[in-house]
């Protein structure tokens, strides 16, 4: 597999979108920065950036890389090859450059800003842990999406479609639902929610360090549990995990099962 | 022998029109080894110079204008067993003691020292732990409580009292002392004319200071940290409060401050950081916010009830969560030239005030008001494609509060 | 060298192939024939692992291939349509299929036997259909593997390369090799081909030397004999 990872990371790293990817981050990163002159100021709007483009660019560029590659994959199933080796190695490859591109795109400008003088730095690399994650997890759902799609056309829209409901429709139908049941008890509802969508996880996980203040506004002893403990940052971190190995695990048991 | 001679300075000179007295040193071995005793020999205006050790009594009352001078923290132990030192007497000085102990009772309020219908009193470096109420002053005039460390261990609201206690007393100064574990932290009732300053009062129960029916108060400089429920006034008028810090309040019902019925008052300079509620405002006219800063609350001003010409000018708001929460569509409070971090217009013009006004009260607010339990959709993309939609043509948030003046710049 | 047993293969409702059965013994070159769809290439990607079967076997020197790859140590296979990662030059592509195989390998023969030099230093992605093949076919003969596929192996080659390509088949049989070929070119598997297999309808439908498949059609030419198996009834 290491082989693998070695090839696809060496090839995505070489591609131009991965330059266009760290590049956009770097400018990012600057460019707040500049504008803002405030580690704090920056951090909120690197969150929003975060949860919405990181996704994003991960659903996007796994799948665009699934179909790219594909002939080096037919190249690499007539070799001595495990299957799962094959697409767990392009997976981590992939994945791999574009936490590489996050982290460093992101880290280099905060990094000549003074981040580690600042108070700021658990923040901030709670912000790149969850980025990660974030990559990890959508990289993998593209990849299964891909797997499962011969055409090409569908499978992008699936992907596009899996970050919108993920993104946005996810939390309209969240935020109906609890001002629908607004009468009965929600607190083990909303939180429950909150675990089946990674993106509300991960902004959980930063709300826990930016606006614990807020959080710590109610009432409900199941959210005071969650936010005024470190059962929150533990419980979100662990969820986030599964959330990761699930969609790898089953890119592994369905790609052993696939015919090329 | 330094602070000593000090003390014994500022006691002279305090003392200086009336006292011509005679000092009588206790000790366990001198000719006086109570308390009681060296009281009832003394004449009036004379000082007692308490020497280290430790007494064993309570129920002491200070019936006649003396000075009580601990040497090296002298230890009163009053064994649980009641109120340890009452003044009845005008001009009363009471310093350096170390006073432990205090009886709890259900039905009377014990305190380490209280002040009884006296005038010119001063109550200073004293140091009080296991206490029921600290330093209770009771219908008292023009007295001086300054330099106290009052350290309880409070554990249930019910079974508890105040640090600081000020009822019906006017025209008192209370100054440098540092309150914490106990009830309410520094508590005026009734109380008129009185300075609040340099104290600092974290950690206890319910609130850090606590002010009821009390008009014309001033306090400043004072920090108020981590306390149950952080700050309240009510039911006052005219009341300056400056340059105070409010912080680390947290929890469900919990604020920097909170204003009930006040009336005519005038917040200024003051600091709200990392507090749930920053200031909880209800049924309070005529307030003047100006210069204050508002950092990392959850809110930092939450408006509920009916609250009319209130003027916010020249505060920051930096990454509160939520900057002003309204409950109703009326308004009548004016926000000017305040610096939010949460705007995001331009200022073409560059006169360092923003050309599109920003409007504090968002929508997700206003839903949180409603189910508290969408705050976990806090930050999310869809909250601010609706919270956007809602600033570009508002529905549920009073429209016409906004601030037309935003400032560009922090205010330094 | 292959077993296949009561092989069954459907791609969503398209049934291909439905009960090979077919033994291929060990040295000699076999040609697999059949029309368009008759599953010429999922048979051989059977054999690669490539392609799951519903049901049926696959043995590859006595072993089922079912979840094991280690097997494919011992093969060597042309894929039908030259397709390589475009970033990668073909120098790197080179080193990297050999990384991956671990196997004592002689490219730099076939390079110069193909005249390959000239693009060993270009990208994959810039090189025509013909020079790909070429690459392919390098690929594929620079390791010493007792079992050789090639899917469709002429494909774009110039004359010259053809006659090349044709040496090295003959080399490697002479070695006592078992090699499976693919081909539209009868030409090409007349000349080298020692036995046929013919496949229709998801099926063998002929097994047997060329001469005994002219003995069968009682045709003289190879190509009217493929012509008159597709339609027995001509012959009846």
């Amino acid at each position: 597999m290491l082989k693998i990872l070695k090839y696809s990371f060496y090839d995505l790293i070489r591609s131009r979108w991965s330059y266009v990817y760290f590049l956009f981050y770097l400018a990012l990163g600057f460019v707040l920065l500049f504008l803002n002159n405030d580690l704090s100021k920056a951090i909120i709007t690197l969150m929003n950036v975060i949860i919405v483009l990181v996704p994003l660019i991960g659903t996007i560029f796994g799948v665009m890389y699934f179909y790219n590659s594909k002939e080096f994959t037919e190249l690499l199933l007539a070799q001595p090859l495990k299957r799962s080796s094959i697409f767990l190695g392009q997976y981590f490859g992939v994945a791999g450059s574009l936490t590489l591109s996050l982290v460093l795109g992101l880290g280099i400008p905060f990094m000549l800003y003074g981040l580690f003088k600042s108070d700021a730095i658990w923040n901030f690399s709670l912000l790149l842990v969850t980025g990660a994650f974030l990559t990890l997890i959508f990289t993998a759902l593209a990849f299964n999406i891909a797997l499962s799609n011969e055409n090409k056309i569908k499978g992008f829209g699936y992907a596009v479609l899996l970050w919108l409901f993920m993104a946005v429709i996810y939390d309209g139908l969240f935020l109906m639902s609890l001002i629908v049941f607004e009468e009965y008890p929600l607190d083990t509802f909303s939180l429950t929610a909150t675990m089946f969508n990674p993106i509300d996880l991960s902004r959980t996980l930063i709300l826990l360090k930016l606006d614990i203040s807020a959080l710590l506004g109610y009432t409900g002893a199941i959210f005071k549990r969650f936010f005024g403990t470190h059962t929150g940052l533990v419980v979100s971190v662990s969820v986030l995990l599964l959330w990761t190995v699930l969609p790898v695990w089953r890119l592994s048991a369905k790609a052993k099962r696939k015919d090329f | 022998m330094g602070i000593l001679r000090q003390n014994l300075i500022i006691a002279i000179l305090l003392l200086g029109n009336f006292a011509r007295g005679e000092t009588l040193r206790i000790c366990e071995s001198c000719q006086i080894s109570s308390i009681k005793e060296g009281i009832a020999i003394a004449s009036d205006f004379d000082t007692l110079l308490i020497k280290k050790g430790t007494y064993r009594e309570f129920n002491i009352v200070i019936d006649k204008p003396l000075t009580l001078l601990g040497e090296d923290y002298p230890v009163i132990d009053g064994g649980d067993q009641g109120e340890i030192i009452t003044i009845t007497s005008d001009h009363v000085t009471v310093d350096g003691l170390f006073i432990i102990n205090v009886g709890t009772s259900y039905t009377s309020d014990y305190a380490a020292i209280r002040v009884v219908k006296s005038a010119h009193f001063l109550i200073q470096n004293l140091v009080l732990e296991k206490l029921f109420f600290g330093i209770y002053l009771e219908k008292s005039r023009n007295g001086r409580v300054y330099h106290n460390k009052i350290i309880g261990d409070a554990v249930d609201e019910y079974n508890s009292g105040n640090g600081i206690q000020l009822w019906y007393s006017q025209n008192i100064v209370v100054e440098q002392n540092i309150v914490q574990h106990v009830r309410d932290g520094i508590y005026l009732e009734f109380s008129d004319h009185i300075t609040i300053k340099d104290n600092f009062s974290s950690d206890n129960l319910r609130y850090g200071l606590h002010f009821m029916f009390s008009n014309n108060d001033v306090y400043t400089n004072n920090t108020f940290e981590n306390n149950g429920a952080g700050v309240a006034v009510m039911f006052s008028k005219k009341i300056k409060m400056n340059n105070n810090s409010f912080k680390k309040n947290w929890g469900a019902a919990s604020f920097g401050m909170l204003l009930k019925e006040i009336n005519d008052a005038e917040i200024r300079n003051n600091t709200f950081e990392e507090n749930t509620v920053g200031i909880n405002i209800e049924g309070s006219n005529r307030i003047d916010y100006t210069h204050n800063d508002f950092i990392n609350n959850g809110w930092a001003v939450k408006v509920k009830g009916a609250c009319y010409t209130n003027t916010f000018s020249n505060n920051n708001f930096l990454y509160n969560s939520f900057d002003i929460s309204y409950n109703s569509k009326l308004n009548d409070n004016v926000f000017e030239n305040n610096y939010w971090s949460g705007y995001t217009g331009y200022d073409l013009d560059r006169n360092g005030v923003g050309d599109v006004p920003y409007r504090p009260v968002k929508l997700f607010s206003y839903i949180v008001n409603r189910t508290p339990e969408t705050i976990v959709l806090l930050r999310s993309l869809f909250m601010d494609i609706i919270d956007f939609s809602e600033k570009v043509s508002p529905v549920f948030t009073p429209d016409k509060l906004l601030d037309a003046n935003p400032l560009m710049k922090k205010i330094e | 060298m292959i077993q296949l047993e009561k092989l069954h293969k459907k791609f969503g409702r398209n049934q291909v192939l439905s009960g090979v059965d077919l033994s291929i013994g060990d040295g000699g070159i076999y040609a697999v024939l059949g029309p368009n769809g008759s599953g010429k290439t999922t048979l051989i990607k059977s054999i690669l692992g490539m392609v799951v079967p519903h049901a049926g076997n696959v043995l590859v020197s006595g072993k089922n291939v079912r979840n094991d790859w280690r097997y494919r140590q011992n093969i060597d296979y042309l894929p039908q349509i030259a397709s390589f990662p475009g970033n990668l030059k073909v120098r790197e592509l080179i080193r990297m299929i050999k990384d991956l195989r671990q196997k004592p390998s002689d490219e730099d023969n076939l390079v110069q036997l193909f005249a390959l030099e000239p693009f060993l230093d270009k990208k994959l992605r810039t090189l025509s259909g013909g020079t790909r093949q070429k690459v392919n076919v390098v690929l594929t003969f620079m390791f010493d593997s007792p079992l050789i596929i090639l899917d469709e192996p002429t494909t774009g080659l110039d004359p010259a390369a053809l006659i090349r390509l044709k040496g090295l088949i003959q080399r490697e049989k002479e070695k006592g090799k078992t090699i499976l070929i693919t081909s539209h070119i009868l030409q090409f598997v007349e000349e080298v081909a020692d036995e046929i297999v013919y496949l229709l309808e998801g099926k063998v439908y002929f097994r047997g030397s060329i001469e005994q498949l002219k003995n069968k059609t009682g045709q003289i030419d190879f190509e009217h004999a493929i012509a008159a198996l597709t339609t027995p009834t001509a012959n009846a």
